[in-house]
């Protein structure tokens, strides 16, 4: 079987891969881009480790296949800093020790991303339950939520003075 | 995999064709699909992605009604301006279909073909008495939600058919749904049991149509006459909500399995279907 | 050999330990940048795949690999016979002493297949896919065993035997009848008769819970290069490289110094990759092939076929005075070891009494083997499975004797001078202290609604020492790199770099901490008993000091002083003697830059094996509301106090803290193991098995009691592995409160809790 060619932008620049029909988005990522901050931690879409951003919306990419994001605007964890500047989520997750092993961290990050993009003040509960979809196994959640609350009200404080 | 193909179709027209082998498999959200072919489940030769075709996605309105795409996806839903002030319940369900990353690509074409009996979105598209519209060789024809699923895995889709909209009936003043499920966890899980309540009410708060329907309990999802009967003509007092539970309780055919007994899912298919009715009632009663 | 070391006395104000500067590997990680062990490639890697038995016990009668070697693509396929025999040699690596002989039939299944997802095969190809096909290929025939999960049914007479040789130890005398009883372990002391009789009040109770896994994020992931002259290479995440290279050179018959571990970043282990089951694969792979091969395993693959901890029994008789005073207890444990011996039982024995003062006791404890996945390590393991039995039978005494729970534990809690169940003599426990700040905390008056219960319940972990091996070397510049040989899971990384940073008196950002490989540094052994910040902690502050002490001197030789006029403070050395010295201090950068010629690379190696290690205990509150027609339990709040001697870095003690009650969180209301009749897994995926998510869990209040160890240049006690056991009794005893049902199997599921109130008001 041939293999597909697909034309996307990744990270707001233009990519090109081929790709058999059964690979995923996240393999796509992973071993023809070789965007590894993309994690696989269960293949199923239960975990959120694979999460990244798809024409604005939230999805766990290996439950995408790759030829789907033909046309589409793919934001990975690579593309969340500006340079070498840090977003305010991954200061405020370094600032509050909201990570340990770093596994889930970065599909955290892109989920929250999402969630101050569509909610720029979320309440505890709010940013719980739309976290719900990714998978800690080494906080217990507590400095993942106080440093997206955090970082969310300095977003909200830079758009006041911008 | 190695001779799996994907294709894209941008006509309902290719759509079908291409659905018409014996081992092609729709895809809109996949986030059913992808992990059945992960798993060995699902070997289609043929995954038809059926997002570009025109309509598919998106929810309008036709006829006092909305016509939901069948690939729009769960956070669409949510979105619309209107969708949940008049459906909320509908809302609510294809919001609980898993994680926030699901919803940015589950639709609810899926969550009812996929067939499983425990599918959130399913007992309140039911309740609200929705249909599909349904595209195939000979043609489109429609049919309601509950004439879908005919078992665990299984619907009534002929070779080459699959769902394009689903249309809501037009809805009256002082109406309203609600759904609600059982899961150990907060999030993330798949229901124990489900139920769905919509009803509508006279200007004096008495329930005049009423219809539930269960999730989880049988091998597909079920309207259950009776407890929507139990409750018209009534304010929800407390002998028409224990005549509805007692309804709920006869018709469920549920089994043992990993997520839970029988007996536990009958028991709290009547809290919830008691549960919801009060909400749906009380939304009901806020509708101006 | 090592002394208790003091640091340098700057008027004992620590300005580094005790803050909470930013981790060394922190960017790397927010940025996606760090390499796990999946994130690897290398050219002309091959993919590693295994074949699993389909059969919960079976003899294997023959495999036959040649049409999986004949696809195209296939560049290697093993079995077991591409491994070296063994004998049943005890190794000690990880975190429980291993026999080779069960490990590498554990690895890849030899003459029998024991549970469900046993490795049998595995092949090398140049894709997954086709790597995939050839698992296919691979014809296997199997005589069909009879198989046991149960660890009760397991211990029955006439259950299937596992091990046709396995005779249960620690009964006096050898039985001559094969047994899925490896071994009994006893404890004791006292007159347990008397000690019965003299009390008021007795409680029989029986606790149980299921397997539950530990649950890490990240699959296990390696890759290996074997090189045509037998050197080889492997990046691994786990928690202690140089026992994977120990592991892999024995289970392999090689030279340990052709087996160079390179450690990945790791993504979770909670004792979980403290032992081997790709590597050596990888390593037969890559040499027959030629190439190097990755492995990394499927989510389903962790749980069927990696170390869940033991499912377990738990029944406990407990007398105690009107008074609370309790007299008497009597402890029985049934550990599930899977596949083959070695669950952590032992310490449970050990732990199960270890927070009371009980003058009379017995403690007995099974270690069975069952067809199920062989257990490995889980934080504090076999700790959790007591305290649940032990905690909820003193929640029942107190119940009954109408005493206040916490007061129960003050009266019969351990002190310093009291000697522990297990022997030594308790010295600098912060246990009192930790009680204390539960009951002062204002989560304790914080009032309670209709159906919410609060539930107390206290925990220990013995926490160890053990071998590290430390460089530290100071830059021309007068920065530092101090190199480790223990993988980073929770943070140790920057404690590292800030009890080096101390001693030298420089800034933190100065100090750059890095986990060096097996052939760049001296052994340590692994990340787990919460050992690294206490033991490779205290090799950093000795050789910190030694190399303090080498500055010291280059200085004095600078200014032509005697060494004890030469005071070390502000990473600067200081002259006592006026007027030796002109310009003033010399800083670490001066010395740095004229190493030379003072001397040469200003650089230190210290290896030890750190004693002292402090015991932690932790006391937890949790309140919870059930829902009593539908049994669903809402953990409303949380807190966690406990004794961590010093906290080196405040959050990342705080995050053990956090993540360790989640863990027993979700233990305790819906993580298991479910095995269908034929033995097999029914949910080995995150949907249906359930760890905690952001959801379910409210702020975890962690409170930190600082009783410091001596034994510690800072006082820090081990804190990972301490957390993780009060929550499964905690949640039981508030779901007590809240119900009225006292629920006795974990987990604490709303279909469970339901029947149960139905039951009591039926």
């Amino acid at each position: 079987m041939s293999k597909q060619r697909t034309a996307a932008i990744v990270n707001g620049d233009p990519v090109e891969f081929l790709s058999d029909a059964g690979q995923t988005l996240l393999d796509v990522l992973r071993d023809e881009l070789h965007l590894t901050g993309s994690k696989e931690g269960c293949g199923s879409g239960d975990c959120g480790s694979c999460s990244v951003i798809v024409d604005g919306r939230l999805v766990c990419s290996c439950l995408m296949l790759a030829a789907e994001v033909e046309g589409c605007r793919v934001q990975t964890i690579e593309g969340l800093s500006t340079g070498s500047t840090l977003h305010p989520l991954q200061q405020k997750f370094l600032d509050h020790a909201a990570l340990q092993c770093g596994f889930c961290t970065p599909g955290i990050l892109m989920a929250s991303k999402a969630l101050l993009d569509a909610n720029p003040d979320p309440t505890e509960s709010e940013a719980r339950y739309w976290l719900a979809g990714n998978l800690c196994r080494c906080t217990g959640y507590d400095k993942i939520i106080k440093a997206v609350l955090d970082a969310a009200a300095e977003l909200r404080q830079d758009r006041k003075s911008a | 995999m190695a001779q799996l193909s994907y294709l894209s179709p941008s006509s309902v027209d290719d759509a079908v064709k291409a659905l018409s082998g014996a081992s092609s498999r729709a895809l809109s959200g996949g986030t059913d699909l992808l992990v059945q072919v992960r798993s060995g489940r699902a070997k289609p030769d043929q995954i038809v992605d059926l997002k570009r075709i025109p309509g598919l996605i998106g929810i309008r309105t036709e006829n006092g009604g909305f016509v939901i795409g069948s690939a729009t996806c769960g956070a669409m839903l949510s979105e619309h301006p209107t969708l949940s002030t008049v459906w909320p319940g509908i809302v609510e369900a294809a919001n609980l279909i898993g994680s926030t990353q699901i919803q940015g690509r589950a639709s609810l074409a899926g969550n009812l073909c996929n067939a499983s009996p425990a599918a959130d979105s399913v007992p309140a598209l039911i309740a609200a008495r929705a249909t599909c519209v349904i595209a195939g060789p000979a043609g489109t024809r429609e049919a309601a939600v509950e004439t879908i699923v005919t078992g665990p895995g299984k619907t009534s889709l002929a070779a080459g058919e699959f769902v394009v909209a689903f249309k809501l009936p037009p809805r009256g003043l002082k109406a309203s749904d609600a759904y609600l499920r059982m899961i150990p966890r907060t999030e993330m899980d798949i229901a124990i049991a489900g139920a769905a309540v919509s009803l509508a009410l006279d200007a004096d708060g008495v329930c005049t149509s009423a219809f539930v329907a269960l999730g989880a309990v049988a091998p597909t999802a079920l309207l259950v006459a009776e407890a929507g009967q139990a409750l018209i003509g009534s304010r929800l007092e407390t002998g028409a909500l224990t005549h509805m539970e007692e309804a709920v309780r006869a018709a469920c055919q549920p089994i043992s399995d990993k997520r839970g007994t029988a007996d536990y899912r009958t028991k709290i298919a009547a809290v919830l279907a008691q549960r919801a009715a009060v909400i749906a009632w009380n939304r009901a009663k806020e509708q101006a | 050999m090592n002394k208790p070391v003091k640091p340098e006395d700057t008027g004992a104000i620590l300005k580094v330990v005790g803050t909470r500067p930013i981790r060394p590997d922190g960017v790397e990680k927010v940025t996606g940048r760090a390499a796990y062990g999946a994130d690897l490639h290398l050219p002309g890697m091959l993919i590693g795949k295994i074949k699993r038995s389909p059969h919960a016990h079976a003899r294997i009668i023959s495999i036959d690999t040649r049409k999986a070697l004949a696809l195209p693509g296939v560049k290697a396929v093993m079995t077991s016979a591409d491994m070296p025999d063994l004998a049943a040699e005890h190794y000690e690596a990880g975190e429980s002493a291993s026999n080779l002989r069960d490990l590498s039939a554990n690895v890849m299944a030899r003459g029998k297949v024991l549970y469900h997802g046993h490795a049998i095969a595995a092949v090398a190809a140049t894709s997954n896919a086709i790597a995939d096909q050839a698992l296919d290929l691979i014809e296997i025939v199997y005589e069909t065993l009879p198989h046991v999960i149960d660890v009760e049914e397991a211990m029955a007479p006439g259950a299937p035997i596992l091990h046709d040789q396995m005779f249960t130890a620690g009964l006096g005398e050898t039985p001559t009848k094969a047994s899925n009883i490896a071994t009994k372990h006893r404890l004791d002391r006292g007159d347990l008769a008397a000690g019965f009789g003299a009390a008021d009040i007795i409680v029989e109770t029986r606790y149980s819970s299921a397997a539950v896994h530990q649950g890490y994020i990240e699959p296990h992931a390696c890759v290996a290069s074997y090189a045509a002259d037998g050197q080889t290479q492997v990046w691994s995440s786990s928690q202690g490289h140089f026992v994977i290279r120990g592991l892999c050179a024995k289970l392999l018959k090689m030279r340990f110094s052709d087996v160079r571990v390179i450690p990945a970043e790791i993504g979770g282990g909670f004792g979980g990759k403290t032992t081997v089951y790709l590597e050596p694969l990888a390593l037969v792979l890559s040499q027959k092939s030629g190439h190097p091969v990755k492995m990394v395993m499927t989510r389903e693959e962790v749980f069927r076929a990696t170390g869940p901890t033991s499912a377990s029994v738990v029944t406990v008789k407990m007398g105690a005075k009107l008074d609370g005073t309790i007299t008497a207890a009597q402890v029985d444990l049934k550990f599930q070891a899977g596949a083959f011996a070695g669950s952590p039982v032992g310490a449970a024995v050990m732990t199960s009494l270890a927070c009371y003062d009980v003058a009379n006791f017995e403690v007995t404890g099974w270690d069975v083997v069952t067809n199920s996945p062989k257990v490995a390590a889980y934080r504090a393991p076999g700790a959790p499975n007591a305290a649940l039995g032990v905690e909820c039978a003193v929640d029942e005494l107190a119940e009954k004797l109408g005493i206040d729970p916490m007061t129960m534990r003050e009266k019969n809690a351990v002190r310093n001078g009291v000697r522990a169940p297990y022997g030594p003599v308790y010295k600098n426990i912060g246990y009192v202290e930790t009680l204390e700040a539960i009951k002062s905390h204002p989560h304790m008056s914080i009032p309670l609604g209709p159906n919410q219960g609060r539930g107390i319940a206290a925990g220990f972990w013995f926490n160890i020492g053990g071998e590290s091996t430390v460089n530290v070397s100071i830059n021309e510049d007068g920065t530092a790199i101090v190199s480790t040989g223990s993988p980073d899971i929770g943070g140790s990384r920057a404690s590292m770099a800030m009890m080096a940073a101390e001693v030298l008196g420089i800034g933190v950002e100065q100090v750059r901490p890095i986990v060096a490989d097996t052939a760049s540094i001296g052994f340590s052994t692994v990340t787990g008993g919460s050992r690294t910040t206490f033991a490779t902690g205290m090799a950093v502050v000795q050789a910190a000091e030694k190399l303090v002490a080498d500055m010291k001197r280059r200085a004095a030789e600078t200014w032509g002083v005697e060494i004890d006029q030469v005071v070390w403070q502000d990473g600067a050395a200081h002259c006592l003697q006026a007027g030796k010295a002109p310009k003033g201090a010399l800083t670490l950068a001066a010395l740095a830059g004229s190493a030379g010629k003072t001397g040469g690379p200003i650089a230190t190696v210290v290896a030890l094996n750190a004693q002292g290690a402090g015991p932690g205990f932790g006391v937890h509150v949790c309140d919870v509301e059930v829902d009593p027609e539908t049994g669903h339990v809402t953990v409303l709040r949380y807190t966690a106090a406990q004794d961590v001697g010093k906290a080196i870095h405040p959050a990342y003690v705080e995050g053990q803290i956090q993540g360790g009650v989640a863990q027993g969180i979700g233990w305790a209301l819906n993580e298991e193991y479910v095995f269908s009749t034929g033995g097999i897994m029914e949910n080995a995926g995150f949907l249906d098995y359930r760890v905690p998510v952001a959801s379910d869990l409210p702020m975890i209040d962690a409170v930190m009691v600082e009783v410091p160890n001596p034994a510690h240049p800072y006082g820090a006690k081990g804190v990972g592995e301490v957390p993780i056991v009060p929550p499964l009794a905690a949640l039981a005893i508030a779901v007590r409160h809240a119900t009225g049902v006292r629920m006795h199997d974990l987990p604490l599921s709303p279909s469970k809790i339901r029947a149960a109130i139905d039951a009591k008001a039926g």
